[in-house]
């Protein structure tokens, strides 16, 4: 496959149009987007930086279809979001995206096998395949033999490794990871790096980032820069990815 | 998500928190196993009963004083004319589709026998008693025409007076004093046993109803009339023609109400079906209540559950799981919390129904039906109760419950 964001005549894959997100209502009403155009192209691997606050998680929500704009508009190879049903919305989020929290959200007193299986276990994927793709998925971001840990006997790195696993199993089209190295030590990260690099490359995965490291942001072709709520700055950097 | 999936998913969120989940639970198994055993024992009284009853002969009828709206045992004496030994074998005599009928008037008095005493029930009776309960002595004599005529001083007494009065010695020939009234024991009733309700049913003298109306009442008034029908085919056309006998005999007018009352085994088993009919309703409703409140229980502690797991079920919604998933889950949970209450009761209504029937001889079977029923209510509860948790569960915007502390 060709090298990402070297074809932006496509289609989007992806596209926001004016998005705002107000949080809260009258006195207290807050914009944390304040008018988003960003178009997500298949096979892009997209940085998202921007300081604390400036609105990068909110838009990722929007993007996973975990929240709803207040205004503008969201379509995902274009058929309005905003149109969908939540059952088709809830197939969308198992099939279509994998989400990496900036917290992990992992389940509770549940291991990293069951977390990394749920995905599966709603896409309703039988009991052997679930667990044979689980630990794969597992295996690949280095976790293989640790399946039956709770997340309280993980290491923060170890749980967003779970995290990631459980976003990639049910191989989904996008990654949308909000800071997925935030954790990590630099090595560690580097590891998590090279594999999402690797899927990006061999599978087309489109990757969508949030980061606050330049190091990590230099493996993506294109770098978003929000500023309070709106973005700054949306270029190519051909001279990125190793 | 398939519900092997769901149901193994309920089964280990209430694991988690196995007190929580039995205390929820716990009403439900108080409403089941009492549903279970009052209908065990409703059952086991029920058939002993009936039993009890052919066993005095089912072509026995009561003649009591006093009118029918008295009261379903023809309580309420007070008042009615009592019959006479002429209306007993009036009834005897006349009614065609009548056996036998004796009179029989009760009191209870101590009985005394040199140093010994015993307060015990005396009836005097006419010596058709004998015929009309198809009981007799066991040694010695019944009373007969003979005693009545002359009002001889001669009694019949029950196994249990004899027991106590002479020991392990034969009555029958020895002195029995009642008051200043010394009699003669002619015979010894054969023994019956404790009756369903407890009753001894040995503890009785008997004397005949003139000596009884002479020495101890001091009015010949009859209280009660025992009367065997030629047949059961023939009870109803006994009691047609003993209730029109009696109304022309005690003057009742033709608009008049009856001022006595007569009762066949039939009726009277009716009549005790009916108590213990009413008895087995209000036992239920107080299980019906005890249900309802375990629902109540079960549906508070799942709106607790769902408020705790929000994240959970933000992070849920966030991989995929539709709302009816999440529905599922919760209600699974609900009526799986719900179902195990009711096996619970089950299973100790069961044991304790076994352990009631031990205890006062009833007999016992296992109450397949009312289990099942009683199962079924719980799951139903657990379905109707677990509903709106398990909606308001599923209700959830994903970011919302993932932002929820
Ligand atoms: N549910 C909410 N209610 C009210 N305000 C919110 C809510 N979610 C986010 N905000 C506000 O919106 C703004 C943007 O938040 P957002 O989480 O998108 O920031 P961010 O760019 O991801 O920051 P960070 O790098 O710290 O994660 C913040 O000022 C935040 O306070
Ligand atoms: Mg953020």
């Amino acid at each position: 496959m060709s090298d990402a964001g070297q074809t932006p005549t496509r289609a989007p894959l992806l596209s926001l149009r004016g998005v705002t997100k107000v949080f809260g209502a009258g006195e207290a009403a807050f914009a944390a987007l304040k008018g988003i155009d960003l178009d997500i192209f298949p096979g892009e691997f997209v940085a998202i930086l921007g300081a604390s606050g400036s609105g990068k998680s909110t838009c990722m929500n929007i993007l996973g279809c975990l929240d709803t704009p207040t205004s503008g508009r969201y379509q995902i190879e274009g058929v309005e979001v905003g149109s969908l049903s939540e059952d088709v919305l809830a197939r969308l989020r198992n099939e279509r995206f994998g989400f990496v929290f900036q917290g992990f959200n992992l389940l509770r007193r549940t291991s990293a096998q069951e977390n990394v299986e749920l995905p599966l276990i709603y896409a309703g994927v039988s009991r052997r395949d679930r667990d044979l793709r689980a630990r794969e998925a597992l295996a690949s971001v280095g976790l293989a033999g640790r399946e039956r840990a709770l997340p309280n006997e993980l290491s923060g790195g170890q749980q967003q490794r779970v995290a990631i696993a459980r976003a990639l199993v049910n191989r989904p089209a996008v990654l949308l990871a909000d800071e997925p190295t935030g954790n990590l030590d630099s090595r560690t990260g580097r590891e998590i790096m090279a594999l999402i690099t690797q899927l990006n490359r061999e599978l087309g995965l489109t990757i969508v980032m949030v980061t606050h490291d330049r190091d990590i942001a230099a493996h993506a072709a294109r770098h978003v820069v929000f500023l309070d709520g709106e973005i700054s700055s949306d270029g190519q950097r051909p001279e990125a990815a190793a | 998500m398939r519900l092997d999936a769901t149901a193994a998913l309920a089964l280990k969120a209430l694991s988690r928190n196995k007190m929580r989940s039995l205390l929820t639970t716990l009403g439900v198994v108080i409403g089941v196993s009492s549903v279970i055993m009052m209908q065990a024992m409703g059952e086991g009284a029920t058939a002993l009963v009936s039993n009890e009853i052919s066993s005095l002969g089912s072509n026995m009828l009561i003649v009591l004083p006093g009118g029918e709206s008295k009261g379903p045992f023809g309580g309420g004496l007070r008042g009615a004319v009592p019959f006479t030994r002429g209306d007993v074998e009036a009834i005897g005599r006349e009614c065609t589709a009548v056996r036998r009928a004796a009179a029989v008037s009760s009191t209870v008095i101590r009985a005394v026998v040199g140093e010994r005493n015993r307060s015990t029930s005396l009836m005097g009776i006419t010596p058709e008693f004998f015929d009309v309960r198809g009981w007799h002595s066991a040694s010695g004599r019944d009373l007969d025409g003979e005693d009545l005529r002359q009002a001889s001083k001669a009694c019949v007494i029950g196994q249990t007076v004899a027991t106590d009065l002479y020991g392990g010695q034969d009555p029958v020939g020895a002195e029995l004093r009642l008051h200043d009234l010394s009699c003669k024991v002619v015979g010894l009733m054969a023994a019956k046993g404790v009756s369903t309700f407890g009753q001894d049913q040995d503890d009785f003298v008997l004397l005949p109803h003139t000596t009884f109306a002479r020495r101890i009442a001091g009015d010949e008034h009859v209280g009660t009339i025992m009367v065997s029908a030629v047949s059961e085919a023939r009870t109803d056309e006994a009691k047609a023609q003993i209730e029109s006998l009696l109304r022309q005999r005690r003057r009742i007018r033709g608009g008049e109400e009856d001022d006595f009352n007569v009762r066949d085994m039939r009726e009277i088993q009716r009549v005790l079906g009916t108590v213990t009919g009413v008895l087995t309703t209000l036992l239920a409703s107080v299980a019906a209540i005890s249900l309802v409140v375990g629902g109540i229980g079960i549906m508070n502690i799942m709106l607790v559950s769902v408020t705790e797991r929000t994240r959970e079920i933000g992070i849920r919604l966030a991989i995929g799981a539709q709302a009816r998933d999440i529905l599922q889950q919760f209600l699974v949970e609900a009526v799986v919390l719900a179902a195990a209450g009711g096996a619970l009761g089950v299973l100790l209504g069961v044991l304790g129904a076994l352990a009631v029937a031990e205890a006062f001889h009833l007999p016992f079977r296992v109450p397949i039906f009312a289990s099942a029923i009683a199962f079924a209510v719980s799951v139903t509860i657990g379905v109707v109760f677990g509903v709106f948790p398990a909606r308001k569960a599923a209700r959830l915007k994903p970011i919302e419950a993932l932002r929820f502390e």
